[in-house]
């Protein structure tokens, strides 16, 4: 059993749907028609599983953590999506949009980007492919994550800074979309993770689950079977339903982990932005609360709207882990594995550090969602 | 002319409502028609602004009901949005101004439609309905996912006014003119709104288009920036709605006698022409 399409109108259960305005309803038609085409197309399978092999280095191996396995009692299991090119998931993604885009005839790609990390990749697939590039970011975190900037730089991307609101990830989605409404001709918008309007979290999620389809058979190898907890940190949710993907028809426990400060399960109602209706942090009368997480990638109000319906049907449940518990984790992967975690997954090894009592024993498959240089300056301040 | 709707989307009742009424009896007069825009809860004197716009010749008045992530909008709304916001406004705070307001032409509220799904569909339609607000725009909600809101503003007679935009494929435009209610609002241009230097040519070529499958009143908006470029538009349109030229001048300190003087310009040029 794999996760299954969304309804024709976009929906997991009732959350998703297409809610944007009517300048991009004939885009996103569009953009469903070419990828359903594309997705059944032996060749396009064909060309881009090898350049996920070849470029950006896939499979991803399974390590398993003797070290912090025994500092937890926890039997920990890392997807090590850190070892990709441009060091996250986010590449599996952007090469099966942008090589969509091409197909489309598309020449330019415009995307937001909150850690950078989705920016790095998809100024990445576009200078592979000769795309222009346009990455959306917000101020906020074009400072406290400069090193993406300047690699986007490097790549031949431009980066514009978002300006409003709260100068973070939701802003930089609103300047992408507008871009995308004033572009639409001759434009992709490559969105980064399993929101916005249908078709986006559907595709997004199938390009995510060669994460778990590599994971199932790498603990089959290992273990012989499922692990009892599959874990993931959960910003919008792509590298969370990518592993996933691969344990929704075992026994394996699924859990997604989010920051305090955007707790979109825990604290947020239904709602509609950025294209869809999901689980969202809002006032009383629905203006959109801004998040506030240490980790960029995180710092985001809504989630995912396959989350919110696992969540609503109980086949995955939501948790959130502090800032605090973060940086502990952060520094606990490095010492006792010599792997230095972004902070986004560091908030999954937060929770099994923080849930070592209720998980000992247990076999626990973390997405290792990407690696922490980008993450270095900023913890250079935390740390002091 | 009625064309077949996406699932879940209800006819809408037949006849027009007392919004499209009044326009078509202004077109029919011989009236170009001008739809000036408001954010609510912009500044103490916002109100004064929205009749102030009426007394200067609107044939109805589009109050904005801010909000905190307007996709649709360029940096003149997003700016007054957040000034608004900042000052306190809420869909209660404007809904209850405007149900005190009086302002002698229908009012319109343009908002996205989070804050509409929050309060609830039924809710919403009858706290508009009960400020005397004649119609609502929500710009993120396309016929497709318009059913559930659509219903619950019918039942209250309140008017959906539906969008279409230059990208909309032929076989498209019927069936949003078919669900659109008051009038039906072409969108000028690609892009959010903004003042241009020039009408975008797409603003007549979707009008046009509109023109030939509905005889609702079809107002050109997004990008409509002066009375030349509004005059121009109704060459071809019935009308057009003028948004982020109005609230500059309010953010620039002109207060409703310069969004008179602004909007008297407009009026004449489009009387001299008709
Ligand atoms: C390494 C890493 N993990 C996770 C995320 C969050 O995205 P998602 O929830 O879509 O996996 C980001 C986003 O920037 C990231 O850089």
């Amino acid at each position: 059993m794999s996760l299954p399409e969304p309804s024709i109108d976009g929906r997991f259960g009732e959350f998703g749907g297409r809610f944007v305005p009517e300048t991009l309803v004939p885009a996103c038609q569009e953009l469903e028609e070419a990828f359903r085409h594309a997705w059944a197309d032996p060749a396009f399978h064909d060309e881009l599983d090898a350049l996920l092999r070849d470029y950006a280095g896939r499979p991803s191996p399974l390590t398993e953590c003797h070290r912090l396995s025994e500092a937890l009692g926890v039997r920990v299991l890392l997807k090590r999506e850190d070892l990709n090119h441009t060091g996250s998931h986010k590449i599996n993604n952007v090469l099966g949009q942008a090589l969509l885009a091409r197909r489309m005839g598309k020449t330019r790609l415009v995307a937001e980007t909150g850690a950078g990390q989705h920016g790095v990749a998809t100024a990445t697939a576009a200078a592979l492919l000769g795309l222009e590039c346009l990455v959306y970011m917000g101020e906020v975190d074009m400072e406290r994550q400069a090193l993406n900037v300047f690699r986007m730089r490097l790549l031949g991307a431009e980066v514009r800074p978002a300006v409003t609101g709260s100068r973070t990830l939701k802003d930089a989605i609103n300047e992408a979309m507008r871009d995308w409404v004033a572009t639409v001709g001759g434009t992709h918008y490559c969105l980064g993770s399993v929101m916005g309007p249908h078709p986006y979290p559907w595709m997004v999620r199938e390009l995510h689950t060669v994460i778990g389809t590599e994971a199932r058979a790498q603990c089959e190898a290992l273990l012989g079977g499922a692990p009892d907890v599959v874990t993931a940190c959960v910003g919008g949710g792509s590298n969370a339903i990518g592993i996933f993907s691969g344990f929704v028809g075992t026994p394996a426990e699924l859990v997604g982990v989010e920051p305090a400060g955007g707790a979109a399960i825990a604290r947020g109602v239904p709602g509609v932005v950025h294209g869809s209706k999901s689980f969202l942090l809002q006032d009383e009368f629905g203006q959109v609360n801004e998040a506030h997480s240490i980790s960029a990638g995180l710092d985001y109000p809504g989630i995912g709207p396959e989350h919110s319906h696992l969540a609503t049907i109980g086949r995955a449940r939501y948790v959130s882990v502090t800032d605090a518990e973060v940086v502990e984790a952060f520094q606990l992967l490095s010492r006792t594995e010599g792997i230095i975690p972004a902070l986004e997954p560091a908030h999954a090894l937060a929770w099994i550090a923080r849930d070592r009592a209720s998980l000992a024993g247990r076999t626990v498959l973390v997405n290792l969602s990407g690696r922490g240089d980008k993450d270095v300056a900023q913890m250079m301040d935390v740390l002091g | 002319m009625s064309a077949e709707l996406p699932p879940g989307v209800p006819a809408p009742p037949t006849g027009p409502g007392a919004l499209e009424r009044h326009l078509r009896q202004r077109r029919d007069a011989g009236a170009k028609l001008l739809v000036p825009y408001v954010t609510g809860g912009l500044g103490a004197d916002w109100v004064d602004a929205v009749r102030a716009a009426a007394d200067a010749g609107a044939d109805a008045v589009e109050v904005g009901i801010p909000f905190s992530d307007p996709v649709m909008d360029g940096p003149v709304i997003q700016q007054a949005s957040d000034q608004a916001l900042h000052a306190g406004a809420t869909p209660v705070s404007v809904l209850e101004s405007l149900r005190r307001a009086d302002v002698g032409v229908p009012l319109v509220v343009m908002t996205y439609y989070n804050l509409c799904f929050h309060m609830g569909h039924e809710r919403f339609a009858a706290s508009l309905a009960e400020a005397g607000v004649r119609a609502a725009i929500l710009p993120d909600l396309p016929l497709e996912e318009v059913g559930p809101w659509a219903g619950a503003a019918d039942a209250a007679g309140v008017e959906t006014v539906l969008l279409a935009a230059p990208t909309a494929p032929d076989e498209r435009l019927p069936r949003i003119c078919t669900r659109a209610r008051g009038f039906v609002y072409a969108v000028g241009l690609l892009g959010v709104t903004g003042e241009r230097a020039e009408l975008a040519e797409s603003a007549t070529v979707i009008a046009a288009r509109l023109k030939a499958v509905t005889d609702k009143p079809v107002l050109i908006g997004v990008g409509v920036s002066n009375a030349e470029q509004a005059v121009q538009a109704c060459a071809v349109a019935d009308g057009v709605v003028v948004g982020s030229a109005v609230v500059r001048r309010l953010l620039e300190g002109e207060g409703p006698e310069g969004v008179a003087a602004f909007l008297r310009g407009i009026r004449h040029a489009l009387d001299a022409t008709s």
